[in-house]
C-alpha cells in the first residue's frame, strides 16, 4: 500500500487524541480500525495531511453495562462485540448484524464506532443501531455530548459528529427478552449490504407488542421502516400479518440504483426481507 | 529372490501431497516481488483515465524533480525505440490490427493504458511523482457497445477505417467434413425444428492471485528479467522481436508464479516497459502491479455474442448447427487474442454427431482492455452455447435433456470419431458418465422433488442442469497450429540429468504457476527410473535452464510436456542399458529395466540405476563408443489433440421472491484420461468448477458510457469464495488418452469448461413454468427476479409454433420479455 505522505499521530489517551484533532488542519482523518479508511488511502481517493491514530487509546474500547443501557466503547471490534454476551442478551439484533459484516479477518479490524462514523449506507451497523433506539456519545473540546441515533445519521457518509470530535461511545438500550433477525441479502458474502434489515420485537401472547425495523442500504442513511412497525404492533406474528404489514417496508425509502440492483428491485427487496426478519425475529 | 512382490506401490495414481506446497502456501520462496537487487529502481505507471483520447499535452517537469526520481519516459520518450507489441496469431491473412506501443504516444484507445512511466528511487517516490505527470487529454468518441462497434457507428482505431479485425469461417460442407447447414435449416425449418438464440459471453477479468510483476536486470551481459508470467519463452521470443533485442543476449526467469488463468499468457506492456526503463537508466527495475492496475490493464477474456441456429428433426436428431460470433478484441491485439474465439470452432459440436455445421466469427475493436485467454479459451463460450441448445431443444421436443444429448452423442463403440468440425476423437465413454452422474446425483429423485415444488408453487423452485461437454487439450500438433497461421508451434521439451550422487534433476519446458508439475513430474519419474520421489528435482521457467520450452497454457503441460518427460526417460534407459551390460560382462540385448534396476536376463545379477549412473560419472572403465552419460533430453510434437470430457449436474434452487440462486448439488464424473495425482486433479477440478460458476452467477467486467471499468476492484468485480459455493462431488471414468504414453487428457480447463452452463440450465429448468427461456449471465438475483416478472407478464398470451423466435435483421430474440435483458450503462445486457 503506498498512499499519499501524511503525518501520523498515536496518541494514547481519549484527551491526547482530541488534543492532535485540535492541532491539525481541516485535512485530518482518524484511523479506527482502517477497514474503510486504508482503501481509500491506497486507492488515493483521500489524501488527509495528517492520520490521527485510535489504535492506542485503551480507554475507548470494552463492554459495560450501566444501569439500563449497554455502553460500546467506540473502539470495540466487531469480533469483540460478536464475543459479549451481554449485548446478545441484551441487544441482540447488534449481534446478529454484525455477524454478517464481511469476513473474520475484517471483523477482528474493523471496529464498530469507526463503521459508525464512516456512515455508508450498506454498512451493516446502522440500521440496528437506528433500530435499538442507540445513543450517540460524543466528545469534542467543549465536552461530551450524547445524540439519538435518529439524529446522528446525517447524510452519505455524514454524521453529527463535528470538527474536533470523536464518536466515543454507543448507548443500546436494553431489549432484554426482545428476539432479533438481521436479514442480510448479497451476491457474495464478503459484500457490502445490497439491502438489510435489522428487525427485533417483543412478542406477547402470540401478539407483537413492539417491533422496530432498520433498513440498511435503502437510502443516503441508515433508515427505521416505521410504516411496517406501526402495522405490526398488536397484530399477531402471523405469516400473513406480517407480508401485510411489511408491504409497507420500502416507504419514504430512496434507494440507490448499482450494479447489484436498481432501486425499484431494492424496493421489492426490502418487503420481502423485512417480512423475513420479522418472522425469524419472532421466532416464526 | 523371493516370490514376494516387494517393488514400490507405483507412484502414478498416489494422491501425494504437493513438494511445492509449503514454499508456495507460507509466501517463503522467490516471487517476482520479493527480488531485491543493488541499486534497483521502482516504475509506477501513468494510465490512461479516458476510453479513448488524443493527448496533447504532457508535462512531467513537476515528476522529474520530485525527490527520488530517477527518469520519467513518456511514448515521445521511447517511440523509436519501443516498437510494437505483437500478435502471433494473425488468423487470417488481411488481418487488420492497429499498431500496439508498450506507451501511447499520441492517443489512448482504452482506459487504463499507459502513458507515462516514473523511475524513482522507491516506489512511494514513484507513486507519488506519478501524480505529478501533467497528462491533457482530448476526448474522442469510444467505440463501447460490442453490436454497434461491430457496426462501425463509432471506430476505436479512426486510421483502421473500421473495427472489424478479421473474419473467421469454418464450414464443413466447404471442408468435406459434413453438409451444407441452410440446406439443413431450410428442411428443418418446413418439417422439423428450429432453435435460434443469442447468448452473450459476458467480459470476465481473470483475477489471479498474485498482481504481475517484473523486473529488468539490464546489468551484464545478458539482459535478465524476471516476471511473474506462464510464457516465460514467449516473453524471451517476443522481447527480441518487440525491442530488436538479440535473443541470445535475454534471459527470462519465472519464478514461483502465483496463478495465471491464461491471464499470464501475455507479452505485456509492462514487460516492454520495465526493460525500457532499465536500459535508459543502466539500473535494474522493477514493476508491480497494484490490484486495480491489475483489473483495468492485465488482459480480460470471453465477450462474445453468439447468434445460434440449430436444426433437428421432430424427433430431435440434430441435423445442423449455425454459430455466428461477435468477437470483442477490446482495443488491441495481445500475443493471441484472434485466435481465442477460433479455437471454440472445433468444440461448438461438441460430443454430437452433427451432419452439418458452419461457424463464422467476426473479431471486433472496441474502446476497452483487450482480451485474450482466460482459462478454457473459446471452449467455455462454445460449450456454454450447445449445452444451452440441447436443453432448449430437449424442451421443445419434450423430452429430458439428457435423453436429447444421449440421441445425439457419439456412442462408446463409436470412437475414434471424427467430427463435424474434423477433429478426430480418440476416446470416450459418455454413456457411462453420464450413468454415473445420475446415481451420485440421485436425478430421479431431485426431478420428483423438482415437480412437488412445482405442484405446491413453492416460492423455491428446484432446477437441475445438465452439462455434457468434452474439449480439446493438449495444445497443440505443431502442424494444426501451422494451418490455423498460429506463429509458433505446439511441441514442448524435458531434460533429465542424472546426477552422480543418484539424484535426478528434470528440466521442463512447461512453466507451472500453481498446478503442481513439480509433484507430478517427480511421480512420472519415480515410477519410469525407478528412483525415490523425493530425489527428483524439476527445474523450471528460466530460460537458461529450460531453455527450450513452449510454456503452460491450454491443459498441455502433462499431455505435451509429460508425454516428452517419458521419451526422455525412455533415452535415459537406453543409455544405461550398454553402461550396465559392460559392467554386468552381458550382451546389450539381454539387459533389461524394470524397477530401477538393469538386469541380465534369466539371471538375478543386476545393478542399479544409481550404480549405473555412478559408473557412467567416473567414465574409469568404460568400453569405447559409450558416450560416458545418462542425460538425456527429448522434444515431443503431439500427433492430435487430447478429449477430456465428462458429465456435470447441478440442482439449483431459486427463490423466486428475491431471485437469489442457490446451488444444491453439484456432481462432476470427469474422464481426464489417466490420472497422475488424484489430489491435484480434484483441486483443478474444484477451482475450476467454481470459476465457471462465478462467470454463471457472480463475475462481470462492467463498463459505463464513458468506458470506464466500473468493476475495477474486488468490491465489484464479485469474486467467489469458498463460503459462496458448496462441497462438490467428484467422481471419474477413465478412457486412457491414446495419444500419449501416460494416457493422460489434461484437466486444467475441465471444470470451468462444464459448470456454467450446467449452472444456467439449472436456472432456466427452475423457471420453465414462468416460460423462461434464458439469463442473461452473470445471473444476478436482479436479472432472475426480472426475468420471473415479466415473463409472468406474458403467461396468458397463448403459445404457439410461431412463439419459437426466429431472428430477424437486427431484433435479436433475447430482447423480448422473458429474456432477462435490461439496457445498462449503455450497452444492452
Amino acid at each position: 500500500m503506498i498512499p499519499a505522505p501524511f503525518d501520523y499521530v498515536a496518541p494514547t489517551s481519549l484527551a491526547d487524541a482530541l488534543a492532535a484533532l485540535a492541532d491539525s488542519g481541516d485535512e485530518v482523518k482518524v484511523l479506527a480500525g482502517g477497514q474503510s479508511l486504508l482503501p481509500i488511502l491506497r486507492m488515493r481517493l483521500n489524501a488527509p495531511d495528517r492520520v490521527v491514530d485510535l489504535g492506542r487509546v485503551e480507554e475507548l474500547r470494552g463492554i459495560t453495562e450501566e444501569g439500563d443501557s449497554i455502553v460500546i466503547g467506540a473502539m470495540t471490534t466487531y469480533a469483540e462485540l460478536l464475543a459479549s454476551d451481554v449485548v446478545r442478551e441484551h441487544a441482540g439484533l447488534l449481534t446478529k448484524a454484525v455477524q454478517e459484516v464481511a469476513d473474520p479477518q475484517i471483523r477482528h479490524r474493523g471496529t464498530v464506532g469507526g463503521a459508525l462514523v464512516h456512515a455508508d449506507p450498506a454498512g451493516d451497523v446502522g440500521a440496528p443501531v437506528l433500530a435499538l433506539e442507540a445513543e450517540l456519545v460524543i466528545t469534542g473540546p467543549a465536552g461530551q455530548r450524547t445524540v439519538p441515533a435518529t439524529e446522528f445519521f446525517q447524510d452519505l457518509f455524514e454524521t453529527a459528529v463535528g470538527e474536533g470530535e470523536l464518536l466515543t461511545a454507543i448507548r443500546v438500550p436494553r431489549h432484554t427478552g426482545w428476539g432479533s433477525h438481521y436479514e442480510k441479502f448479497v451476491r457474495v458474502v464478503h459484500q457490502w449490504s445490497i439491502v438489510a434489515v435489522g428487525a427485533t420485537v417483543r412478542v406477547e401472547n402470540g401478539l407483537i407488542a413492539e417491533a422496530r425495523i432498520g433498513l440498511t442500504n435503502m437510502g443516503s442513511t441508515p433508515l427505521r421502516a416505521r410504516a411496517v412497525e406501526d402495522a405490526l404492533v398488536g397484530g399477531p406474528a402471523t405469516q400473513d400479518s406480517v407480508r401485510e404489514a411489511c408491504a409497507a417496508a420500502a416507504e419514504g425509502t430512496n434507494p440507490p440504483s448499482d450494479l447489484n440492483g436498481d432501486s425499484d428491485y431494492r424496493r421489492h427487496l426490502a418487503t420481502v426481507l423485512s417480512r423475513r426478519a420479522v418472522l425469524a425475529a419472532a421466532g416464526v | 529372490m523371493t516370490a514376494v512382490d516387494d517393488r514400490p506401490q507405483a507412484e502414478i495414481g498416489s494422491p501425494r501431497l504437493r513438494k511445492e506446497d509449503q514454499r508456495l502456501v507460507t509466501g517463503r520462496t522467490r516471487w517476482t516481488d520479493n527480488l531485491q537487487l543493488p541499486g534497483m529502481q521502482h516504475l509506477a505507471m501513468v494510465r490512461s483515465p479516458f476510453a479513448h483520447a488524443r493527448i496533447t499535452g504532457l508535462d512531467t517537469a513537476a515528476a522529474k524533480s520530485a525527490p527520488g526520481v530517477m527518469a520519467v519516459l513518456t511514448g515521445a520518450d521511447v517511440k523509436d525505440l519501443q516498437g510494437s507489441m505483437a500478435c502471433a496469431w494473425p488468423i487470417t491473412e488481411d488481418q487488420k490490427a492497429p499498431a500496439h506501443p508498450a506507451i501511447a504516444v499520441d492517443r489512448v484507445s482504452f482506459a487504463g493504458e499507459i502513458v507515462a512511466v516514473v523511475v524513482a528511487r522507491t516506489a512511494a517516490a514513484a507513486r507519488d511523482a506519478a501524480e505529478l505527470v501533467d497528462v491533457d487529454y482530448e476526448e474522442l468518441p469510444a467505440a463501447l457497445d460490442l453490436k454497434r462497434a461491430a457496426a462501425d457507428e463509432v471506430l476505436a482505431h479512426p486510421d483502421l477505417g473500421t473495427n472489424k479485425s478479421a473474419f473467421w469461417q469454418y464450414d464443413s460442407a466447404d471442408a468435406g467434413t459434413g453438409g451444407a447447414v441452410d440446406e439443413a435449416i431450410d428442411k428443418a425449418r418446413t418439417d422439423g425444428i428450429v432453435i435460434e438464440r443469442e447468448y452473450r459471453q459476458q467480459r470476465l477479468i481473470p483475477a489471479f492471485m498474485e498482481p504481475r510483476s517484473v523486473v529488468c536486470d539490464p546489468t551484464g551481459e545478458q539482459l535478465t528479467i524476471w516476471s511473474a508470467t506462464q510464457v516465460p519463452h514467449f516473453v524471451r521470443i517476443f522481447t527480441a522481436l518487440v525491442l530488436g533485442i538479440p535473443e541470445s543476449k535475454i534471459r527470462v526467469i519465472a519464478p514461483d508464479v502465483g496463478g495465471g488463468f491464461g491471464g499470464k499468457l501475455q507479452h505485456t506492456p509492462e514487460e516492454v516497459v520495465t526493460v525500457l526503463a532499465a536500459r535508459h537508466t543502466g539500473k535494474p527495475c522493477k514493476y508491480t502491479e497494484t490490484r486495480s492496475e491489475s483489473l483495468v490493464s492485465a488482459h480480460h477474456g470471453r465477450h462474445q455474442w453468439q447468434r445460434l441456429t440449430l436444426a433437428a428433426t421432430k424427433d430431435g436428431t440434430v441435423t445442423g448447427l449455425k454459430v455466428d460470433l461477435l468477437a470483442d478484441m477490446g482495443a488491441y491485439l495481445g500475443l493471441v487474442t484472434s485466435g481465442i474465439p477460433i479455437l471454440g470452432a472445433f468444440m461448438f459440436n461438441a460430443i454430437y454427431k452433427f451432419p452439418s455445421y458452419q461457424f463464422n466469427c467476426t473479431n471486433v475493436f472496441t474502446n476497452k482492455t483487450w482480451t485474450d485467454a482466460y482459462r478454457g479459451a473459446g471452449r467455455p463460450e462454445a460449450t456454454f452455447a450447445i449445452e444451452r441448445l440441447m436443453d432448449e431443444l430437449a424442451v421443445e421436443v419434450g423430452v429430458d435433456p439428457l435423453e436429447i444429448r444421449e440421441k445425439n452423442w457419439i456412442r462408446h463403440e463409436e470412437f475414434p470419431f471424427t467430427t463435424v468440425a474434423g477433429m478426430t476423437y480418440d476416446s470416450g465413454n459418455y454413456e457411462a458418465a453420464t450413468a454415473r452422474a445420475k446415481e451420485l446425483f440421485g436425478y430421479d429423485a431431485l426431478r420428483r422433488e423438482q415437480q412437488e415444488r412445482r405442484d405446491r408453487q413453492d416460492p423455491v423452485q428446484l432446477g437441475i442442469g445438465v452439462s455434457t461437454f468434452t474439449e480439446m487439450c493438449g495444445l497443440a500438433p505443431s502442424r494444426v497450429l501451422g494451418a490455423l497461421r498460429y506463429a509458433a508451434g505446439g511441441w514442448e521439451h524435458a531434460s533429465i540429468r542424472m546426477l552422480p550422487t543418484g539424484k535426478v534433476e528434470v528440466v521442463t519446458g512447461t512453466s507451472p504457476h500453481g498446478q503442481g508439475h513439480e509433484t507430478v513430474w517427480s511421480q512420472i519419474i519415480a515410477d519410469r527410473l525407478g528412483v525415490p520421489f523425493e530425489d527428483v528435482e524439476v527445474l523450471h521457467g528460466d530460460t537458461q535452464i529450460a531453455n527450450r520450452g513452449l510454456d503452460t497454457y491450454g491443459s498441455r503441460s502433462l499431455v505435451v510436456g509429460g508425454q516428452a518427460l517419458v521419451l526422455a526417460a525412455d533415452k535415459v534407459i537406453e543409455k544405461g542399458r550398454p553402461v550396465a551390460a559392460h559392467l554386468l560382462e552381458a550382451s546389450v540385448a539381454d539387459i533389461e529395466f524394470a524397477d530401477g534396476r538393469f538386469s541380465v536376463k534369466g539371471t538375478d545379477k543386476g545393478k542399479s540405476m544409481a550404480e549405473v549412473v555412478w559408473e557412467a560419472f567416473t567414465c574409469h572403465d568404460l568400453p569405447d563408443g559409450i558416450e560416458p552419460t545418462l542425460d538425456s533430453d527429448a522434444t515431443y510434437d503431439p500427433v492430435d489433440f487430447s478429449f477430456p470430457h465428462g458429465t456435470h449436474l447441478c440442482a439449483a434452487e431459486v427463490d423466486t421472491e428475491t431471485g437469489e440462486v442457490k446451488l444444491r448439488s453439484y456432481v462432476s464424473v470427469d474422464d481426464v484420461g489417466v490420472i497422475m495425482n488424484p489430489m491435484i486433479v480434484a483441486g483443478q477440478l474444484h477451482g475450476g468448477i467454481v470459476q465457471g460458476i462465478a462467470q454463471a452467477l457472480w463475475e462481470e467486467a462492467v463498463y459505463d458510457e464513458h468506458g470506464t471499468l466500473v468493476s475495477g476492484s474486488f468490491v465489484d468485480y464479485t469474486l467467489p469464495t469458498a463460503a459462496d459455493t458448496i462441497s462438490f462431488v467428484n467422481d471419474h471414468t477413465v478412457s486412457p488418452s491414446t495419444t500419449n504414453d501416460l494416457g493422460a487428457k489434461g484437466v486444467g480447463e475441465a471444470g470451468a469448461i462444464a459448470s456454467t452452463p450446467a449452472v444456467v440450465n439449472a436456472i432456466v429448468d427452475a423457471l420453465r413454468p414462468w416460460g423462461v427461456r434464458d439469463v442473461r449471465m452473470p445471473c444476478t438475483p436482479e436479472r432472475v427476479w426480472r426475468a420471473i416478472r415479466s415473463a409472468g407478464a406474458r403467461e396468458a398470451e397463448p403459445t404457439t409454433d410461431s412463439a419459437q423466435p426466429h431472428f430477424d435483421a437486427g431484433a435479436p430474440n433475447q430482447d423480448e420479455p422473458g429474456s432477462g435483458a435490461t439496457e445498462q450503462n449503455g450497452e444492452v445486457q
